[in-house]
C-alpha cells in the first residue's frame, strides 16, 4: 500500500460497539476485522470464498468476511466470534462445541460457531438436515462434521429449554 | 493473505446514476453481491478502476407482478431470498432449485441474481492466481495484468483448452441462467441510452471472453417471467462433485406445458455448463405434441445431449459430463412426468432442490 | 529410563469423555495462531517464487522492487548458502534456491517491506532469468531420463532411493503355492489442506538472539534447521511453536520461509511475518506420495499368505523431505496386520519437477495397505470366502515378532472385525446385497512412534518436566506441538491422573524450544505414546515426593497412598488423608522447592538390517472398517450410505477426543477414497515447458462438505498394551488407512468392478464397467533396475534381525550426539 492508494472510511457496529475505521479502499471486511480493528477471532484460509474460516454475521446473517468489500459495510451490524460470549459467559453453543469435541485445532471453528448462531437464532428447532445444510458453507478438516452437528443440536436444545 | 489491488468503490443510490458512471468510466464494473467480483481481482485477473456498488438501489432489490401475469425480478434480489420465495414454488421451481444450489449458504446470502447471471466464464487455466497464470504464459482470456508485472502480449497468447481455437473455450457456470431461460425469462437492460428488453438466451454468446451480448456500460436491471408462466411445470438439475460449494459442470433447466392426457403443448429445455453459453436446445419444439413415453423422453435427451460440448477446462472428466448429460435430460423430463426422484438413484435425489 | 509401572486401572480422569483443557480458548477465537500475532513496526514477507518448472537461475533483478518506498530488503539465494532439511540424509534444500529451480513454486527471492500489500506489489517487480532444462513429470519419465539431473545426490540420474529386501526365501514360497494373486494398483498423490496457511514471526529479541513463532509440527527440526541454515549457535535460537490449524503432516519439515523471514528479521532489527497463500501451500505440500505398485500374494488352498512380494514405485517430488522414510515405509508395515510368512520388498523414490511430498496422516502406508487389502478381498472371492473371515483366519499374533523384525504389542484387530462386521451385518449382507449396493471391508494397523529417531541420538524421545507450585497449581513443560489432535490435553489429563487432581489444574506449556523440554514433533502418532510415558515418569516421581511426605505426616506407607479428588489418602481408610494442598506444602517443605522430569525412549528394535530403523514402533494400533455404498450403474456415482469403523485405542484416554479423531480420520480417508488428489498439469510440449499445479485452489482440491460427510458408527476396543501410557496407543492416522481399500471393496460388492487407482471416481466405475476386464487401473508396473537384495532371514528361519549379506557399517557420533551410520 502506497500513500497514493484510494482509502474509505466506514462507520459500522462491530459486536455491539460503533467503530469508524479507515482502510485501504481494496480491503474486505475479513481484513478491516483483523487488521484494522485486531479481530484475529475470525480465520482465513484461502480469502476466495472457497473455505469459510471468515464467515461473521452481517445483519444477521452468515456471510463470508473475505468477499464482501469492507466499503460495503458502512452502516452493518457484524458480530464476530469475539462478540459471542455474553459478557463473561459461553454461549450455549460455545459450551457445546467445548463438551463435545467440536472444535479439534479449532481455526475452522469461529465460522463454524457463527454460522450456527444465525441458524438458531432464525430457526431455534433446527434439524440435523437443516444443520448439515447450514453449515455447508465451512470446510472443517479435523472433525469430520459430525461432532459439530452434535454440538450444534445440543446446544440448540438447551437453548430451547433455557 | 490473498487481496484485492487498489481501487475505488462507491455507492450509486440508483440505477441511473450506476449507468452514468459506467459510462464516464471505461474502468468502472459494478459490484452486487462481489462474490464473483472479489475472488477475480484478488487473483487479478481483472483490475477495474472503480467499483459501483448497486447495493443502495433499492429498485433492484423488488420482486413485482408485471401487468398480463409475469413477474419481474430486480438483478439485486439476493439468492437466498429467491431460494425460499413461494411465488418460485410451483412452477418456477427450476429458478429455485438452481438458486438453492448455488455456491454456499454464505454466499448464497450476499450474491444476486444479476450477479449470477453475468457471472465470468470460468476455466481451470483462468480461474487461478496470477503467479499460476504466469507459469502457464497466461492464455488469451487473461492476457494482461495490473499485478505490474510485464506480461506477454495478448498476440502470443493462446487457449491451452483448445491451441487451435480461435475462441476462449471458458464455460457457463451460471446456475440461474439454463433455469430461467427454460422459463422463458426476458432481461431488461438499462444504460444512460436508455433500456431495452431481450430474451434471455439472447444475453449470452458462446465465446469465453465476449460472452454476454450486453455492452459494458449496460446494467442489468430486472429478470421478466413471461404472462404465462404459472401454467408451465420445470425443474433444474445440477451436476457438481460436491453436495455445497461446487459450480455446476452440468446444468439442465426444463419446462414444460402439458396439456389434457400429458401432451406437451410446449417446451424448453436449456443446458448450462458444457459451453461457453448456456443454450436452449433448439429441438425442445420437437417435444411438442408427444406424451413423455420413455421412448420419446430416451430420444431426446440424445439429441440434446449433441449440443453438449464439454472439454477439460472444470472439474469432472468431459466425456462422463458429456454422458451424464443425456442422462439428466431424460431424467428431467421423466420428473416432469411425475416419477420419483428417488427411483433414479443417489445422484438423482441431490440434484434437485425443493 | 522408561516407567514399567504403568496403571492399568485409571482412577481420576484418564478414561472419562471430558471437555479437552483447551477447549475454552478454541470456542471463544482466543487461540493465537502465528497468522493472528502481530508487533509494533512488524514487516511483511513475500516470496518470489519460481514460475518455470526446472531451470538454472541465470540472474536475479530486483532494483526495481528495491526501489520501492516501502521495500526494506531483498533476499535471494545469495544470503543462504548453507543447505537444510529433514533427514540427516537429504539436506537438499536451501531457503532461497542457489542455482537452479526445481519446481513451480521454489522460492529465490524473498520481498520485505512494510505492507504486505507493498510486497505482493514488489515481488511481482522482481525479474529471474531463467535457463530452461528439461521438465521431468513422473517417475516414470524420471527412470527414463537420468540427465539432467533434479539432484546431484541420491542413488542414480533421478532415482532418489531404491531399496530391496528379502525375509526368506519368498520364490520358493511362490513355487510351491497353492494360488498366485498378482495386481497392479495406483494411489494418486493428495495433500493435507490444513485449514490454516502457514504462518511465521521472526524477531531479533531483546537479548538479540532469534525467536521466532511458526505453525510447525517440528519446533525441535526446525530449530536444527534453523542453526544450520544460518549457521547459528542453537542456544540463541528460540522456537515457538504455535498452536497448528491443522497440519496432518503438511507442517512437520523445516520450510523455507520459516528460514527466511528469521534471517530478514535478524538483518533488519525489526519483526518479519510471513503468512503464505492457498496457492503457496500447495507448493508447501509434503503430502501423500503418488505410488504405483505391484501387489503378488502366495496362499495356500485355505487363502493363507505364505509370501508377499510388494514393488513400490514413488513420486518424490523435487527434494528429499521425509522421502527416504516414506520408501521404507511404503513396505515396512505390510507385515503387522496378518501373519506374513516370507516377503520381498522393493522400494523405488524418484526425484520430479513437482513439489517435494512427504509425510502425510499414514506417511507411506495407505498405499500398500490399499493394495494389500483389494487384493485379500479378491483372494476371499477367488476362493469362495467370506473377506472378515479370511481375514480372522491369518492375523498376526500379539507379542511376536513378524517376518521383517517388526515386534508386536497387542492387538485388538479380531475385535474391531468383529465390531463392524456386527454392526454393518457383513457376514449376512456382503454379496448378497442387489446390484448398486454394496458392503466392503478393510483392516489395518499403524505406528504408536517411530522406533528410531530422524536424528540417532541416544537422547530421549520426549522429555516432560514438572513445577508444582504453592498454589496446588502443576505446570507441565513439554516441546510437544499442539495440531488439534488433543496433546495438550493429554499431558494436563495425564498428570492429573497420577496427582489425583483435576486436568484444568494443570497449566500446561508446550512447544517452545526456550522453555519446553526437547519432544521431537507432532508427528507419526507418537506423542500420546511417548510423551504420555514421559509424562507419568515426571509425575510419578512427583507423586512420590508428595507421598514420602505426606505418608510420614499420616503414618501411613506411602505406597499405600492414594491420589484422587485432590487430596491425599490412605487406600485402606480414605479418612485418613490431607488435601492436596497440604500434602504439597509438607512435601516442598521437606524436599525443598518441587520439580521433576521425566523422559522417554523406545526400547532398540529388534531390526538390525540397514533400513530396518523404520517401521519399529513400541506398539501398533489396528483398526478395521466397513463401508455401504450405493453406485449407480448409469452414471458411476458412488454415494457412501454408511460408514462402520473400530478401532483398537489400546485405552483411550479421554474418549471425546479419541472418537472426533476417529471420525476425523474416516473424513479424510473418504476424502482420499474419492476425490481428494494433488494433480498436475503439462502444457503441449511442443509449445511449453509448462508443469503446474492442476488445481491449487480450496474450492478445486476437492474435500468433503457437510453434506458430503455419512454418518459413522464408531467402536472404541481398549484392550491397553503395556507400552502405552495407561494402555493407550494412537489414533490420529491409524483409523484413515482402512478407508481407502474399503471404499473400493464396496464399490466391487455394488456393481462388481475393480477400481485399482485411488481415487475411485465415477469415471473409473463407468470405465471398469465398459472394459471387458471389469477393472480400471495400471496395466503393469514400470521396470525398475533393482539393486541386489539384503537377505534376512525370518525369525522362524533362524535370523537374529541382521542381514546374511550386509557389509559392517561404521557408525559415528557427530557433535550433536547424533549417531550417524555410514556403511
Ligand atoms: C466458492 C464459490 C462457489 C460458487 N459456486 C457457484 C455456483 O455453484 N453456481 C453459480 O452460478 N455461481 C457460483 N459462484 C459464483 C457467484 O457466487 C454467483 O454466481 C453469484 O450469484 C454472483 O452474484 P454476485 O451478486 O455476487 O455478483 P458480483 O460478483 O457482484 O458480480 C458478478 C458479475 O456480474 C456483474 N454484475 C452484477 N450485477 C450486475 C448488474 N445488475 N448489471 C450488470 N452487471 C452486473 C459484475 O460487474 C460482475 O462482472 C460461486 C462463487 C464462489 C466464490
Ligand atoms: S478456455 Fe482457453 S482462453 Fe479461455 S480461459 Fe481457458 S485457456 Fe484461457
Ligand atoms: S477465507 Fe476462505 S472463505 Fe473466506
Ligand atoms: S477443527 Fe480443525 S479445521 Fe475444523
Amino acid at each position: 500500500m502506497t500513500d497514493d492508494t484510494p482509502r474509505t472510511t466506514v462507520r459500522m457496529t462491530v459486536n455491539g460497539e460503533d467503530v469508524e475505521t479507515t482502510f485501504g479502499t481494496h480491503k474486505t471486511l475479513l481484513e478491516v476485522l483483523r487488521e484494522e480493528l485486531g479481530l484475529t477471532g475470525t480465520k482465513h484460509g484461502c480469502e476466495l470464498g472457497e473455505c469459510g474460516a471468515c464467515a461473521v454475521e452481517v445483519d444477521g446473517k452468515p456471510i463470508l468476511s473475505c468477499l464482501l468489500m469492507a466499503a460495503e459495510c458502512d452502516g452493518a451490524k457484524v458480530e464476530t466470534v469475539e462478540g459471542l460470549m455474553d459478557d463473561a459467559r459461553l454461549h450455549p453453543l460455545q459450551e457445546a462445541f467445548a463438551d463435545l469435541g467440536a472444535a479439534q485445532c479449532g481455526y475452522c471453528t469461529p465460522g463454524f460457531l457463527m454460522t450456527a448462531k444465525s441458524l438458531l437464532d432464525a430457526n431455534p428447532k433446527a434439524t440435523r438436515a437443516e444443520v448439515k445444510e447450514a453449515l455447508s458453507g465451512c470446510l472443517c478438516r479435523c472433525t469430520g462434521y459430525q461432532q459439530i452437528f452434535d454440538a450444534v443440536l445440543s446446544a440448540a436444545d438447551k437453548m430451547g429449554r433455557a | 493473505m490473498m487481496r484485492a489491488p487498489p481501487l475505488r468503490h462507491v455507492f450509486a443510490t440508483s440505477v441511473k446514476e450506476a449507468a452514468h458512471l459506467l459510462a464516464t468510466d471505461p474502468r468502472a464494473m459494478i459490484l452486487a453481491g462481489g462474490t464473483d467480483v472479489v475472488p477475480n481481482l484478488k487473483r487479478r485477473q481483472f483490475a477495474p478502476s472503480l467499483l459501483v456498488s448497486v447495493k443502495r438501489v433499492d429498485a433492484l432489490r423488488a420482486i413485482r407482478a408485471v401487468a398480463g401475469g409475469g413477474l419481474s425480478i430486480g438483478a439485486g434480489v439476493s439468492l437466498s431470498d429467491l431460494a425460499v420465495d413461494a411465488r418460485f414454488a410451483k412452477a418456477a421451481r427450476a429458478l429455485r432449485s438452481a438458486t438453492a444450489q448455488v455456491a454456499t449458504p454464505h454466499i448464497r446470502n450476499v450474491a444476486t441474481l444479476g450477479g449470477n447471471l453475468c457471472l465470468d466464464t470460468r476455466c481451470t487455466y483462468y480461474d487461478q492466481n496470477l503467479e499460476w497464470r504466469q507459469a502457464i504464459g497466461y492464455c488469451m482470456k487473461a492476457p494482461k495484468s495490473s499485478g505490474g508485472v510485464a506480461l506477454r502480449d495478448k498476440e502470443d497468447c493462446i487457449c491451452w483448452v483448445a491451441p487451435q481455437s480461435p475462441k476462449c473455450k471458458a464455460v457457463s457456470s451460471t446456475d440461474s441462467a439454463p433455469a430461467l431461460i427454460a422459463l422463458g425469462a426476458s432481461v431488461v437492460l438499462e444504460s444512460k441510452d436508455g433500456e431495452r428488453t431481450l430474451p434471455l438466451r439472447e444475453l449470452y454468446a458462446d465465446d469465453g471472453m465476449a460472452f454476454l451480448t450486453k455492452r459494458g456500460d449496460e446494467i442489468l436491471r430486472e429478470v421478466v417471467l413471461p404472462a404465462d408462466f404459472q401454467h408451465w411445470t420445470s425443474t433444474y438439475w445440477k451436476l457438481r462433485r460436491r453436495d455445497s460449494f461446487d459450480f455446476p459442470v452440468l446444468g439442465v433447466g426444463a419446462a414444460l406445458k402439458l396439456g389434457s392426457g400429458g401432451t406437451i403443448t410446449d417446451a424448453r429445455i436449456a443446458l448450462g455448463g458444457v459451453l461457453s453459453a448456456p443454450i436452449l436446445v433448439p429441438e425442445s419444439a420437437t417435444l411438442v405434441g408427444k406424451t413423455l413415453t420413455d421412448d420419446a423422453i430416451t430420444a431426446f435427451a440424445e439429441l440434446a445431449a449433441k449440443h453438449a460440448k464439454p472439454l477439460d477446462n472444470t472439474d469432472l472428466e468431459f466425456p462422463w459430463r458429456k454422458r451424464v448429460t443425456k442422462v439428466f435430460v431424460a431424467n428431467a423430463l421423466k420428473e416432469l412426468r411425475g416419477d420419483d426422484r428417488a427411483s433414479m438413484g443417489r445422484l438423482a435425489e441431490r440434484a434437485v432442490v425443493g | 529410563m522408561n516407567p514399567t509401572n504403568w496403571n492399568r486401572d485409571p482412577k481420576n480422569s484418564v478414561g472419562k469423555p471430558r471437555r479437552r483443557v483447551d477447549a475454552r480458548a478454541r470456542v471463544t477465537g482466543q487461540v493465537r495462531f502465528a497468522d493472528d500475532l502481530s508487533l509494533p513496526r512488524m514487516l511483511h514477507c513475500r516470496l518470489v517464487r519460481s514460475h518455470v518448472p526446472h531451470a538454472k537461475i541465470l540472474g536475479i533483478d530486483a532494483s526495481k522492487a528495491l526501489a520501492r518506498k516501502g521495500v526494506k530488503l531483498v533476499l535471494t539465494g545469495e544470503h543462504f548458502p548453507i543447505a537444510y532439511g529433514v533427514l540427516p540424509v537429504s539436506h537438499d534444500e536451501h531457503p532461497l534456491c542457489n542455482d537452479k529451480v526445481r519446481f513451480v513454486g521454489d522460492p529465490v527471492a524473498a520481498v520485505i517491506a512494510t505492507t504486505e500489500e507493498e510486497a505482493i506489489d514488489a515481488a511481482n517487480d522482481v525479474v529471474v532469468h531463467y535457463e530452461s532444462l528439461t521438465t521431468i513429470a513422473t517417475p516414470q519419465e524420471a527412470l527414463a531420463t537420468p540427465e539432467p539431473r533434479i539432484h546431484t545426490y541420491g542413488d542414480s540420474g533421478n532415482v532418489h532411493k531404491k531399496v530391496h529386501f528379502e525375509f526368506g526365501d519368498v520364490d520358493a514360497s511362490f513355487a510351491g503355492a497353492a494360488h498366485v494373486f498378482d495386481d497392479t494398483f495406483f494411489y494418486e498423490g493428495n495433500t493435507h489442506l490444513p485449514i490454516e496457511e502457514h504462518a511465521s514471526l521472526a524477531i531479533q529479541d531483546p537479548e538479540g538472539k532469534l525467536c521466532i513463532w511458526s505453525s510447525t509440527q517440528t519446533p525441535h527440526y526446525l530449530h536444527k534447521a534453523l542453526a544450520k541454515a544460518l549457521a547459528m549457535d542453537p542456544a540463541h535460537i528460540r522456537v515457538i511453536a504455535t498452536p497448528n490449524g491443522g497440519g496432518f503432516g503438511g507442517k512437520s519439515d523445516p520450510f523455507n520461509h520459516e528460514i527466511v523471514v528469521a534471517k530478514a528479521a535478524l538483518m533488519l532489527g525489526r519483526p518479519v511475518k510471513i503468512c503464505l497463500t492457498r496457492l503457496e501451500v500447495f507448493y508447501c505440500h509434503r503430502g501423500r506420495h503418488p505410488i504405483e505398485m505391484r501387489m503378488r500374494t502366495a496362499t495356500d488352498k485355505d487363502g493363507n499368505v505364505l509370501a508377499l512380494d510388494l514393488q513400490t514405485l514413488l513420486d518424490g517430488g523435487s527434494y528429499g523431505s521425509y522421502g527416504v522414510a516414506s520408501t521404507f515405509y511404503s513396505g515396512a508395515l505390510q507385515t503387522v496386520t496378518y501373519t506374513i510368512p516370507r516377503y520381498r520388498f522393493r522400494g523405488c523414490r524418484a526425484f520430479t519437477n513437482k513439489p517435494p511430498c512427504g509425510p502425510k496422516r499414514g506417511h507411506g502406508t495407505p498405499q500398500p495397505r490399499f493394495a494389500q487389502e483389494v487384493q485379500l478381498d479378491r483372494i476371499a472371492v477367488k476362493l469362495g470366502k467370506n473377506p472378515a473371515a479370511l481375514r480372522l483366519q491369518q492375523l498376526a499374533q500379539p507379542g511376536s515378532l513378524t517376518a521383517n523384525f517388526m515386534r508386536i504389542g497387542t492387538i485388538g484387530l479380531g475385535a474391531c472385525i468383529d465390531k463392524v462386521v456386527e454392526g454393518s451385518r457383513f457376514r449376512e449382507r456382503w454379496g448378497k446385497l442387489p446390484f448398486g449396493r454394496g458392503l466392503g471391508l478393510a483392516c489395518s494397523s499403524y505406528l504408536c512412534g517411530a522406533g528410531l529417531a530422524i536424528n540417532w541420538a541416544e537422547l530421549p524421545h520426549s522429555g516432560v518436566q514438572l513445577r508444582l507450585d504453592r498454589s496446588g497449581e502443576v505446570t507441565a513443560f513439554c516441546g510437544a506441538t499442539e495440531i488439534g489432535q488433543g496433546s495438550d490435553d493429554v499431558l494436563a489429563n495425564i498428570v492429573a491422573e497420577i496427582l489425583g487432581i483435576p486436568p484444568f489444574d494443570v497449566r500446561v506449556v508446550t512447544g517452545d524450544t526456550g522453555l519446553t523440554p526437547v519432544d521431537l514433533g507432532s508427528y507419526s502418532s507418537r506423542v500420546t505414546l511417548m510423551m504420555g510415558n514421559a509424562a507419568i515418569q515426571a509425575a510419578e516421581r512427583a507423586r512420590d515426593l508428595i507421598a514420602k511426605s505426606a505418608g510420614e505426616k499420616l503414618g501411613v506407607p506411602a505406597s499405600r497412598l492414594v491420589f484422587a479428588n485432590k487430596r491425599v489418602f490412605d487406600a485402606q481408610d480414605p479418612n485418613v488423608g490431607m488435601t492436596w494442598l497440604e500434602a504439597l506444602h509438607r512435601a516442598e517443605s521437606d524436599h525443598g522447592t518441587l520439580g521433576t522430569v521425566g523422559s522417554y525412549r523406545p526400547a532398540a528394535p529388534a531390526a538390525k538390517y540397514k533400513g530396518g530403523g523404520v517401521g519399529p514402533s513400541p506398539t501398533y494400533s489396528y483398526s478395521a472398517a466397513v463401508i455401504e455404498t450405493q453406485v449407480d450403474p448409469d452414471t458411476g456415482w458412488i454415494h457412501v450410505e454408511h460408514v462402520w469403523v473400530a478401532h483398537d485405542i489400546g485405552r483411550s484416554l479421554n474418549p471425546t477426543l479419541v472418537e472426533g479423531q476417529v471420525i476425523g480420520s474416516v473424513y479424510m480417508g473418504l476424502g482420499e477414497a474419492l476425490m481428494e488428489e494433488q494433480v498436475f498439469r503439462r502444457l503441449p510440449p511442443r509449445l511449453s515447458n509448462a508443469l503446474v499445479h492442476k488445481i491449487p485452489s480450496i474450492l478445486e482440491y476437492k474435500s468433503l462438505t457437510s453434506k458430503d460427510m455419512p454418518d459413522v458408527t464408531t467402536y472404541l476396543i481398549e484392550d491397553p498394551d503395556s507400552a502405552g501410557p495407561f494402555g493407550a496407543k494412537e489414533v490420529g492416522q491409524g483409523p484413515l488407512l482402512p478407508m481407502m481399500p474399503a471404499l473400493a471393496n464396496s464399490v466391487f460388492d455394488a456393481v462388481g468392478v475393480r477400481v485399482d487407482e485411488i481415487p475411485v471416481t465415477p469415471e473409473k466405475v463407468i470405465r471398469a464397467l465398459e472394459a471387458k476386464s471389469k477393472r480400471y487401473g495400471p496395466d503393469e508396473f514400470p521396470t525398475v533396475d533393482w539393486p541386489e537384495p539384503l537377505k534376512v532371514a525370518p525369525p522362524w528361519e533362524g535370523g537374529d534381525g541382521t542381514a546374511q549379506n550386509e557389509k559392517p557399517r561404521k557408525s559415528k557420533i557427530a557433535k550433536d550426539g547424533t549417531r550417524i551410520v555410514t556403511p
